[in-house]
């Protein structure tokens, strides 16, 4: 117990965050007209991509005879690349068809 | 100083995810703020490549590792993105968002491995120190959360993904949502095991819980039909977004927690707006209850006569009216028809017809899903009506051409309280004059229940795959 509010008082800028940016996660997108459900699931889709950051970390932190954790890591990389450049190109083709026609 | 660079980095790409999440969420901007997102994601990671120190002031190395696994994944993400058709759009999400959750489920068991190389010498915790223990507790707590949301995440979008392209079937089993709750709460007790008491055998229970774990996300999403996909992708994907923030803290790192924690709430938000428009509750849904009474007590409860109507009969009808709207349905994706669709519409338009598209918010596979498509075959922004607006508008129509549509014009919605969908707002085309319905077969939808539409006086099937009745559609009316 005494641990868990020690890491809590540690961590206090982090735990602000995550409280604040549950609120604004759910004011930001509010107002979303149903058209858009879709591509802004895919934008949210590749912005959680984001994990490719811990991949890097995780990847340019093994050492480099640990075969193992190299290959999970480059499979994370892989993996989290994927993810992010995927997503925001399949949400670019969605969104490029909603411009405005003459 | 090139730490500062970095948190610099972390905090643009914060607030673009922020800005571009709210841009995102209006259509005249929507494909700005996906840019700049995009564009803060970048400088987020090549400020993680290069400037990145850990806690000792070591630089990252494995640089060619990181590029080889950065350029293979842009590659394949690149050409699956661009190449996939725009009918398969919601399992290509899925897809993206398991990779996303696989890729957390590695960093928790990348990082539990170094850790346990790190205190103990053997594979056990116990011969760690007192003095550690909290931090070590704490770093499981991070680990174990990181690895469970990851891996459910991803075993259920790759369920989901093989069910939206057929590729898996609907699969439930008697007590399913009692192994199911069970499965889960194995999985808590064993992490709790595993935080609480440090036990020798950890390593083999963190490998249990990955196991069990994937094992729930397959269950989980098994029994769930084809028609409530949509908001079970919204949900994995709100997930992945919880996951990656695990990452932050495991990183200390802010842009991870931000974009993570942003994502899961947004997620969460749109996964209940999803349920709303159903008129659903989550908890229905997840417990998949749809599948279950509507196979039970909904199908071939009724029937009934239906006339149908021939190809040049029908041309006749929508040539004369004066107002024609269509409905498009999962049927009109599933047939690739949008293009053929909208070729009706300008030929249609040119005879002096006013056509409009009725949209619910939920046809499709996915929310919007229709929305997309017909703005692929070029169909004007201002021609497709919300649901609110079309059925404002559907007793002054003509004919009502519904394009494999189903549930979503189901009268049962409204007056068969005994109805799974109940509740759902639909679309009221019976208000309009005439309803020409196209259908492969008198097969029920999705939600497995008869539709007493296609049982009106006014109502007249058209039978045939969407494409190639739009197709014939639009000769015969060429013909006149």
């Amino acid at each position: 117990m005494e641990g868990f509010l020690l890491w809590i008082d540690q961590h206090q800028q982090m735990i602000y965050i995550v409280a604040l940016m549950i609120f604004l996660g759910i004011e930001v997108i509010g107002r979303v007209p149903s058209v858009l459900h879709t591509p802004l699931m895919s934008g949210a889709n590749a912005i959680h991509g984001v994990v490719i950051i811990g991949a890097i970390i995780v990847m340019g932190k093994a050492d480099s005879d640990n075969y193992l954790a190299l290959a999970l890591g480059f499979l994370a990389v892989i993996l989290g690349t994927l993810n992010v450049v995927g997503g925001f190109v399949v949400t670019d083709r969605m969104l490029e068809m909603f411009k405005k026609k003459k | 100083m090139a730490l500062s660079i970095l948190t610099l980095c972390y905090l643009i790409g914060s607030i673009t995810f922020i800005v571009g999440l709210k841009m995102l969420s209006n259509p005249a901007t929507a494909r700005r703020g996906n840019l700049i997102a995009a564009g803060g994601m970048s400088i987020a990671i090549a400020g993680t490549i290069f400037l990145y120190k850990d806690e000792s002031g070591n630089p990252l190395h494995n640089y060619a590792w990181i590029f080889g696994g950065l350029i293979i994944g842009a590659v394949i993400g690149t050409i699956a993105a661009k190449k996939v058709k725009m009918t398969a759009m919601p399992e290509m999400v899925s897809m993206f968002n398991g990779m996303g959750g696989a890729c957390a489920a590695l960093i928790s068991m990348i990082e539990f491995r170094h850790e346990v190389h790190n205190f103990g010498s053997g594979s056990g915790l116990e011969a760690i120190q007192t003095s550690s223990q909290n931090d070590l507790r704490v770093f499981l707590v991070i680990c174990l959360a990181g690895l469970i949301i990851g891996s459910v995440s991803f075993a259920g979008s790759m369920i989901a993904w093989g069910k939206l392209n057929g590729k898996i079937k609907d699969f439930a089993f008697k007590g399913q949502h009692f192994v199911n709750i069970g499965l889960l709460i194995l999985i808590l007790v064993l992490a709790v095991f595993l935080v609480g008491w440090l036990p020798a055998s950890g390593v083999t229970i963190f490998y249990s819980i990955l196991g069990l774990s994937l094992l729930y996300g397959i269950l989980f999403v098994m029994p769930i039909g084809g028609a409530d996909m949509p908001v079970v992708i919204s949900l994995l994907n709100s997930f992945t977004g919880v996951a990656a923030a695990c990452g932050g803290f495991l990183y200390d790192n802010k842009v991870m927690l931000t974009g993570g924690i942003l994502v899961g709430a947004a997620g969460t938000l749109l996964t209940i707006l999803m349920c709303r428009a159903m008129n659903r509750s989550l908890k229905n849904v997840l417990i998949g209850s749809f599948g279950a009474t509507a196979t039970a007590s909904g199908a071939k409860q009724q029937g009934g006569a239906y006339k149908e109507i021939s190809i040049s009969d029908a041309a006749v009808v929508m040539n004369y009216a004066h107002k024609i709207m269509i409905v498009p349905g999962y049927g009109l994706a599933v047939a690739q028809a949008q293009h053929a669709c909208h070729e009706l519409e300008k030929l249609l338009e040119s005879r002096g017809v006013d056509v409009k598209y009725a949209i619910h918010p939920v046809a499709g596979r996915m929310p919007g899903h229709m929305n997309v498509l017909l703005a692929e075959a070029d169909v004007s922004y201002d021609k497709l009506l919300e649901m609110e607006q079309a059925n404002a508008e559907f007793p002054t129509t003509d004919v009502v051409l519904v394009l494999g549509a189903n549930d979503v014009v189901n009268p049962a919605a409204k007056n068969d309280p005994s109805s799974p969908i109940y509740g759902m707002p639909i679309l009221e085309v019976e208000l309009a004059k005439a309803v020409i319905i196209n259908k492969r077969s008198m097969k029920p939808g999705y939600a497995g229940i008869e539709n007493s539409l296609f049982f009106q006086p006014k109502s007249s099937m058209l039978f045939g795959d969407a494409k190639k009745v739009l197709q014939d559609l639009t000769a015969e009316i060429k013909n006149l």
